[in-house]
């Protein structure tokens, strides 16, 4: 009861003001994928067409596609805000104080779901102007927005725990961008695990944005086979679980290392 | 053992060697047996140059981290044993602010209110108090990042008051700040401490430790080298201190190497274009310096024999000036 009370304070008393005090961040974060949605909406137009694609325009199938790619680069930079907590005295100030370090990460993914929300819901207004079509409507909307949450929490617990083992922004940086990019190409964001070498896919089975994506993309289509969306779901909360455990058992490491 | 009763912050023995991060690069000992008492109700200043330990103390002591060997207690609570209920009776200032700088002042000190468990009114009436003391309440819808250097100390101070912690621990409070806001923010320390509140602070400042520290313990590479009263510590030292005023640094540099030939002089440190030498009689040594001066044909602005100093006790234990310690690790 106290780490969630503790987690609220955190959530609220800091972290949403922050937000609607720089609301830009949001938007910012959305400037590259509106780009992707723009580009390879009109370079891969034709690719729909290809026998073995499935059904639909090319843009229906993007666009949940640049809705989880956009959940798991935002969300790739959380530690950032914990490197910068680290050099001017706030992560020293919340350590001292008897907050429970779970409710430190729970505020940080509390957060990271809000932005998340806003930047999802952004993207498939932008998508569906472009023409997407979402036969699932808004049931099948929300369950892609939720999967698209808890990939973004996901990423942030690693990005989190990452952050305080290294204390390094450069090396955040690093991390980020190298993990993130071959995740989306190996999900398949963009092209449909039909159409690429059989290796790709096998790899892309256990690939935890390849979950993502495939649960938001079936349950925003027609007739969507629930059980498949929700035990990805499950799959993906579970990964979830898991870096947000390592991310708080971090704070120790942290600790230990000062 | 560590004695819970009287002593509001214990530590005892504490150690802490701090291994290499970097492959290749050679352990660091932060702490060598470090111990010390504070009564409550007093100010306790720990004195040192960089990397004398005092910092990594501070973190021993606010739960941020843990010693390789000893003991600490704040107000009866072993630190080591139950960190959250330390954290619950501490107030830690860290060397870097610790206020969020997208809130204002007052929304900083409600959130530390609400970690603590305080709500609703109360709270709010704790923060108000709090904001008025530090002379903040005007400035308490701003932004914390807008603030003076000045200010945002006085908030942080403030900040880690909401739950009235029985230590407040300040790493450094006053570096960086002009005389008026280092006046200004002991003052209010003053009135916590003849409030009951305990403060164990670090200082660059010998003058600061001189004026307000009950006690003072001067600390060099993880160790106490001596410990008291300001004006414990200076009686504690035999002698005088011949203190030269040259024209500039580069003549002082010249006296020093001249006064370390002189008999009488036992030790002697320089600080920019004044030299301070120890002697045992500070009357009788006088013409040996200044012919030796002479000598060498170095004009001297000023001659003052003087009682010493808390930088003379520094010299006399560490070897070294403070100043000139400082001057080395800042290096």
């Amino acid at each position: 009861m106290k780490a969630t009370r503790q987690a609220w304070v955190i959530f609220t008393g800091r972290y949403l003001r922050e937000l609607y005090r720089q609301p830009t961040v949001i938007f910012i974060a959305l400037l590259q994928p509106i780009i992707w949605l723009l580009l390879f909406g009109a370079l891969f137009k034709g690719v729909s067409r290809i026998p073995g694609f499935g059904s639909g325009s090319y843009i229906t199938y993007l666009t949940p596609g640049v809705v989880i790619m956009t959940a798991i680069f935002g969300s790739s930079w959380t530690g950032m805000s914990y490197i910068e907590d680290m050099g001017n005295g706030v992560l020293d100030r919340f350590l001292t104080a008897p907050v429970s370090r779970g409710a430190l990460t729970a505020a940080m993914f509390a957060y990271q779901a809000v932005t998340t929300i806003v930047q999802s819901a952004i993207i498939i207004g932008i998508g569906w102007a472009l023409g997407a079509d979402f036969p699932g409507g808004l049931t099948g909307l929300v369950v892609l927005i939720g999967i698209s949450v808890l990939i973004a929490m996901a990423m942030a617990g690693l990005s989190n725990g990452f952050a305080l083992l290294t204390k390094q922004r450069e090396a955040l940086i690093g991390a980020s961008t190298t993990l993130v990019l071959p995740l989306t190409f190996l999900s398949g964001a963009f092209l449909s695990l039909r159409l690429v070498p059989s290796w790709i896919a096998d790899v892309a089975r256990f690939n935890p944005v390849h979950w993502a994506e495939n649960a938001g993309r079936i349950a925003a289509a027609a007739s969507p086979a629930w059980g498949t969306v929700g035990s990805y779901a499950g799959f993906l909360a579970t990964a979830a679980a898991v870096t947000a455990w390592a991310a708080t058992r971090a704070f120790r490491t942290y600790q230990r290392s000062m | 053992m560590v004695d819970e009763a009287a002593d509001a912050i214990v530590a005892q023995d504490l150690s802490k060697i701090y291994k290499g991060a970097a492959r290749g690069s050679t352990a660091v000992r932060a702490l060598d047996g470090l111990s010390f008492r504070v009564q409550p109700g007093t100010v306790y200043a720990l004195l040192g140059p960089n990397g004398a330990g005092k910092t990594t103390t501070m973190r021993i002591l606010t739960t941020l981290s843990k010693p390789d060997r000893g003991q600490a207690t704040i107000a009866g609570i072993d630190v080591l044993a139950r960190p959250g209920r330390a954290r619950s009776v501490i107030g830690a200032v860290s060397q870097h602010s610790g206020a969020v700088g997208r809130l204002t002042g007052e929304e900083n000190l409600l959130m530390q209110g609400g970690l603590h468990g305080m709500s609703g009114r109360k709270l709010r009436r704790r923060v108000a108090d709090l904001l008025d003391l530090f002379g903040l309440a005007e400035a308490s819808k701003r932004q914390t990042r807008t603030y003076s250097g000045g200010m945002r100390r006085r908030l942080d101070v403030a900040t880690v008051l909401v739950h009235r912690p029985a230590a407040l621990f300040l790493d450094e409070p006053t570096t960086g700040l002009d005389p008026q806001a280092r006046a200004d923010l002991w003052s209010v320390l003053a009135d916590l401490v003849a409030a009951g509140t305990t403060i164990l602070v670090t200082t660059h400042y010998l003058e600061e430790a001189d004026q307000h520290a009950a006690k003072i313990a001067i600390v060099d590479r993880g160790r106490m080298v001596a410990e008291g009263t300001a004006d414990e510590l200076k009686a504690g030292l035999r002698g005088d201190s011949i203190v030269l005023e040259l024209d500039g640094p580069e003549g002082a540099e010249r006296a020093e190497k001249v006064l370390v030939e002189v008999p009488e002089v036992t030790a002697s440190s320089v600080n920019g274009s004044v030299v301070r030498a120890r002697v045992a009689d500070g009357r009788r040594a006088l013409p040996a310096v200044l012919s030796g001066l002479e000598a060498v044909r170095l004009g001297v602005r000023s001659v003052t024999v003087a009682r010493p100093s808390l930088d003379d006790v520094y010299l006399h234990h560490s070897g070294r000036s403070f100043r000139q310690a400082e001057g080395m690790s800042a290096a």
